[in-house]
């Protein structure tokens, strides 16, 4: 127990550590995510291709490899001060290069979470607004995006709360989250590893507990009787 | 082909698509072309790298870590099995003491990063390295199984099982001859699914020093003081295999379907692992 205690500074410098990873990779990976799934939903074939294959590679990698590769590749191509400040606090160039690696990873599964959400609502929606005399973007935007959004919430909040645990992954390449913190605990308090272990675990379970609640409001909010 | 986002082009949409398709793959293979030029004048692809990879015990090392990335995913993915199906059926048991802490445990062992669990197996247990990573890779994904059998068996019509029930057959009987033969069909795509992830996961036994494939191909890279080349390899043989393995699951599925051979709908998108592989 007192290891707990004795790091606590530590450990919630960790999870805030974990935060803004899963703040910073949560908003890219849904921007990469979002243009990709509109690429394989387009009509222009090139782009199709391009959305296909980037979800093929991503999801068929193991994110383990995805942070190797940005960390290797990223600074090869030339982007070697991607570190800013926010006033508070410094963000570490190497801290930015495995935000951009979460989520070029975690991208190709919001593609396929809104890619699926677009599908599941039926042509003949879209055909009934057009034939009431809507326009394109009026139809896109009263009656396809709505239903759309809706059906999304659900895989989309299961994609973040899977990029919220795969943040601990950026513990093998030494970033100081709340894994890396664990990690160095359980060598020097051996004996207090199974505190430790509930102690983080338990961290980790209510941030999935706050993502999973809010997701859960947000649907009963939008949710229509069909 | 009408969709919700755009009406059937016409013969103008169709040409405006054509001259698109060309910008947008002109545009991409500029990127690409851009990429591989810097990545050429950082000499990341000097004839030496291609010397040394040419080498048979680079090929060896690729392979020995291979086999050991399968070795763990094999044994993961079959005891993930067992405890799934031991744990679906727990948590839709008729008593209480039985379901709450089978659900109890199957939350937990999901909303805990996989990491944290190797680290805590292996430094805590002190299983040795391979036990260490089969037993949390089988925790997690055993869990994540457990839901998509549970809902795999709530999707066979209710009626099955009232019907069942109503020529006198027990409980177990219900489960064992109506109700799992049903929902296999939709549970074996979902498992081959989860294959992709286990397959995946194996690579977080870095942190505990496990020599898996990826462990081998960052060794290599040191070896041969190129790290982009060495490490695609490692990516290329992963989405090889895992793309194989989606696709198989598609083909297992679409028969299924075809052959009409259940009457369980689909798996709840929420707990279908081929959207959620969200993990490691």
């Amino acid at each position: 127990m007192e290891a707990l205690i004795e790091n606590y500074d530590e450990i919630v410098e960790g999870f805030y550590t974990t935060l803004w990873l899963l703040l910073f990779s949560a908003i890219f990976a849904t921007a990469i995510g979002t243009v990709m799934a509109s690429f394989r939903v387009s009509p222009i074939a090139s782009l199709k291709l391009i959305g296909t294959s980037y979800v093929n590679v991503f999801r068929n990698t193991p994110l383990v490899l995805v942070l190797a590769l940005a960390i290797e590749v990223i600074p090869t191509l030339g982007f070697n001060s991607l570190g800013f400040s926010l006033g508070f606090r410094n963000f570490s160039t190497f801290f930015v290069v495995a935000a951009l690696g979460l989520s070029f990873y975690t991208a190709a599964f919001v593609c396929e979470a809104i890619r699926s959400g677009v599908n599941s609502v039926s042509a003949g929606q879209a055909e009934a607004a057009r034939s009431v005399g809507m326009s394109f973007t009026q139809s896109l935007r009263l009656v396809v995006l709505p239903q759309a959004f809706r059906s999304v919430i659900p895989p989309l909040a299961s994609t973040y709360i899977a990029l919220a645990k795969n943040t601990s992954v950026v513990a093998i390449f030494g970033v100081a989250d709340a894994a890396y913190v664990m990690r160095t605990l359980a060598n020097d308090y051996a004996s207090d590893l199974w505190f430790i272990f509930f102690g983080i675990a338990l961290g980790y379970v209510l941030i999935v507990a706050v993502i999973a609640t809010t997701a859960g409001l947000l649907e009963k909010r939008l949710a229509v009787a069909r | 082909m009408s969709t919700v986002l755009f009406d059937t082009p016409g013969p103008k949409a169709r040409a405006r698509h054509k001259l698109m398709t060309v910008a947008a793959a002109v545009l991409a293979s500029a990127i690409l072309a851009w990429v591989l030029w810097k990545l050429w004048t950082e000499d990341e692809f000097e004839a030496e790298l291609w010397k040394d990879l040419s080498q048979p015990n680079i090929w060896k090392a690729y392979f020995i870590g291979l086999v050991a990335t399968l070795k763990v995913a094999a044994s993961a993915i079959v005891s993930a099995i067992i405890f799934g199906a031991l744990f679906a059926v727990a948590r839709l048991s008729d008593r209480a003491f039985i379901r709450f802490p089978a659900r109890v445990v199957v939350e937990f062992f999901r909303a805990v990063p996989l990491l944290l669990l190797i680290i805590f197996i292996y430094f805590g247990i002190g299983l040795g390295l391979y036990w260490s990573l089969v037993v949390a890779l089988t925790l997690y994904n055993g869990s994540v199984l457990a839901e998509v059998f549970r809902a795999g068996i709530l999707a066979v019509p209710r009626g099955q099982s009232e019907a069942a029930l109503a020529v006198g057959m027990r409980k177990n009987q219900v489960m064992r001859v109506v109700l799992l033969p049903q929902s296999v069909a939709i549970m074996l795509p979902a498992i081959i699914s989860q294959c992709v992830i286990v397959l995946k996961d194996t690579a977080l036994g870095i942190i505990v020093g496990y020599r898996e494939l990826v462990r081998e191909s960052q060794g290599i890279a040191q070896f041969v003081h190129h790290s982009i080349v060495s490490l695609l390899i490692a990516a290329v043989i992963f989405i090889i295999i895992n793309y194989s393995l989606s696709k198989f699951a598609v083909y297992v599925e679409r028969k299924f379907a075809k052959r009409g051979r259940t009457s369980a709908g689909k798996l709840d998108p929420a707990v279908d692992p081929a959207l959620n592989s969200g993990n490691g």
